[in-house]
């Protein structure tokens, strides 16, 4: 049964873990525009501090600051009630992803994770259903009809790449033997990385990861140049900034997932983390959150070298191209799996 | 502790059903809807059966409702007027689907309590994870569960036909 000190541990975990995600997405905010300077021959904004690193700072007090708009078309309460139905769900994800090898205290074992549901996978995917939610009703509540087009795209545009992604988890699954993440890294460290067993099943992950969480070039749900803003065009201020967060926690998120199905999660390679103690765990938690910078990195590369998917493109892509590719994925697996067995 | 969350959530879920049908407005009646099943997933969650509990929010509050919202959305279904009076026809009519209801609704409750009170305690706690669904699933189960899937497929290709017989 529970006693003070797991209550405590658990506590002190859901605190630093919401710590973390929110550190990561104002490095990931500032990383984003330096990087899009970077890239296009610009400064990108050095102002605020050294480098510019407390421009996300500045601007979250901007958000505070400013007037909060409230158009009068709006359905009133779906459109205060849109944003935290998306944050919500972007936060609690993070929960049952393992951030690194158990911690050994005063001859307890920590395990590095939120909550060890023995169904985590189905967790994730369920939560990010739910976000729809909040771009959806956020879409049609603001009464105009841009954000109404990027709301009804949002909801085709998750359903359809749910598929894809699902279909390249179960791939992992089934050579895991366990729904639960920790089992999936802990069956990666037993033998190697998924990415080299099923780097088709990576892919479709990585694809379906970018249309998931919004992002070019499937950022057809903001695209603003057909759609100003998408969803979130007639919101402002605080409420901006909170679409705004669960874009990034999603994509942390995104990337946190990635790299527990197909990176080894909290996985050294050539090291034995358990024979290191306690170095180990603290070097396993470094090696998860490098591989998660580096997918977020990957997020804003694409984001300013790819040009966005037409509609009818993004479509096709998912229903006849992923779709497809997954179920391939599924199929050789299990023969492979029957022919070794 | 349980008990107390049980009646909770059993609350929100009465509340949540009462708002869905009492609405006049389409969209909050499936929002409302979705909270239902939110609460229900809760419920399963008391039981220990994570597995169906996930996917209640997983298939029902994340895939199926999505769909109504669009539905309702691209409709534009305006809210229902309210009617200065209810015709005569119409009350009797209610009146024999509420009758109905309540008989099923009593047949049920009696049928549930039975096997709750026959069947063998430690076999409750078993159900509801992946394992043992999936194994019913692919070997007791197998017929049923093909031929759903078979419908599924065909309700599938029908509507496909029916919406693309135009182009």
């Amino acid at each position: 049964m529970m006693d003070t000190f797991d209550l405590l541990a658990i506590l002190i975990k859901v605190v630093a873990v919401f710590a973390i995600i929110l550190v990561l997405i104002i490095a990931s905010i500032i990383a984003e525009r330096r990087v899009a300077g970077f890239m296009q021959y610009r400064l990108g904004p050095n102002r605020v501090g050294p480098l510019g690193f407390f421009q996300p700072f500045a601007d979250a007090l901007k958000f505070l600051l400013k007037e909060d708009i409230i158009p009068d078309q709006v359905n009133r309460p779906l459109y205060l009630l849109a944003p935290v139905i998306t944050m919500i769900p972007a936060f609690m994800t993070f929960a049952v992803i393992p951030f690194g090898a158990p911690l050994e205290i005063a001859g307890r074992t920590v395990a590095l994770q939120v909550a060890d549901l023995n169904i985590g996978v189905l967790y994730i995917l369920a939560l990010t259903s739910v976000g729809v939610y909040g771009l959806v009703l956020a879409g049609w509540s603001s009464g105009s009809k841009y954000p109404l087009l990027g709301g009804l795209r949002s909801s085709a545009q998750l359903i359809s790449y749910e598929l894809a992604m699902g279909l390249a988890i179960i791939g992992i699954i089934m050579i895991s033997g366990g729904l639960t993440l920790t089992e999936i890294v802990a069956h990666q460290q037993a033998t190697s990385w998924n990415f080299w067993k099923q780097p088709l099943a990576a892919l479709i992950f990585l694809v379906a990861m970018y249309a998931e969480t919004n992002r070019l070039p499937f950022d057809l749900t903001e695209a603003e140049q057909e759609l100003v803003g998408g969803y979130h065009t007639e919101y402002s201020s605080f409420k901006f900034m909170m679409f705004f967060m669960s874009e990034y926690s999603n994509m942390i998120t995104a990337s946190a997932f990635m790299v527990c199905l197909f990176f080894g999660g909290w996985d050294i390679p050539f090291v034995d983390e358990a024979a290191l103690g306690n170095l180990g765990v603290i070097l396993s938690v470094l090696a998860f959150f490098a591989k998660v910078v580096g997918f977020l990195f990957l997020y804003i590369l694409v984001r300013w070298t790819l040009p966005r998917f037409r509609y009818d493109q993004l479509m096709r892509l998912g229903w006849k191209v992923l779709l497809p590719l997954g179920l391939l994925n599924v199929f050789v697996v299990g023969l492979w799996m029957a022919v070794t067995a | 502790m349980t008990s107390i969350l049980f009646y909770i959530f059993a609350v929100f879920v009465l509340g949540a059903g009462l708002f869905v049908v009492l609405n006049r407005n389409p969209i909050y009646s499936v929002v409302g809807l979705v909270f239902a099943f939110m609460n229900l997933a809760a419920m399963y969650f008391l039981l220990e059966a994570y597995f169906i509990g996930i996917l209640q929010v997983l298939i029902y509050a994340g895939a199926i409702m999505v769909l109504f919202l669009f539905v309702v959305m691209l409709l534009n279904v305006q809210p229902d007027k309210p009617r200065p009076g209810l015709v005569h026809l119409d009350r009797w009519w209610y009146a024999l689907m509420a009758l109905v209801f309540v008989g099923v609704f009593l047949v049920l409750v009696g049928e549930g309590t039975r096997m709750l009170l026959t069947s063998p305690a430690g076999e409750a706690i078993q159900t509801g994870n992946v394992a043992s669904v999936g194994e019913a699933l692919f070997t007791q189960y197998l017929l049923p569960f093909e031929i759903a899937s078979l419908l599924l497929t065909v309700a599938l290709v029908g509507t496909v036909f029916l919406a693309k017989r135009k182009v």
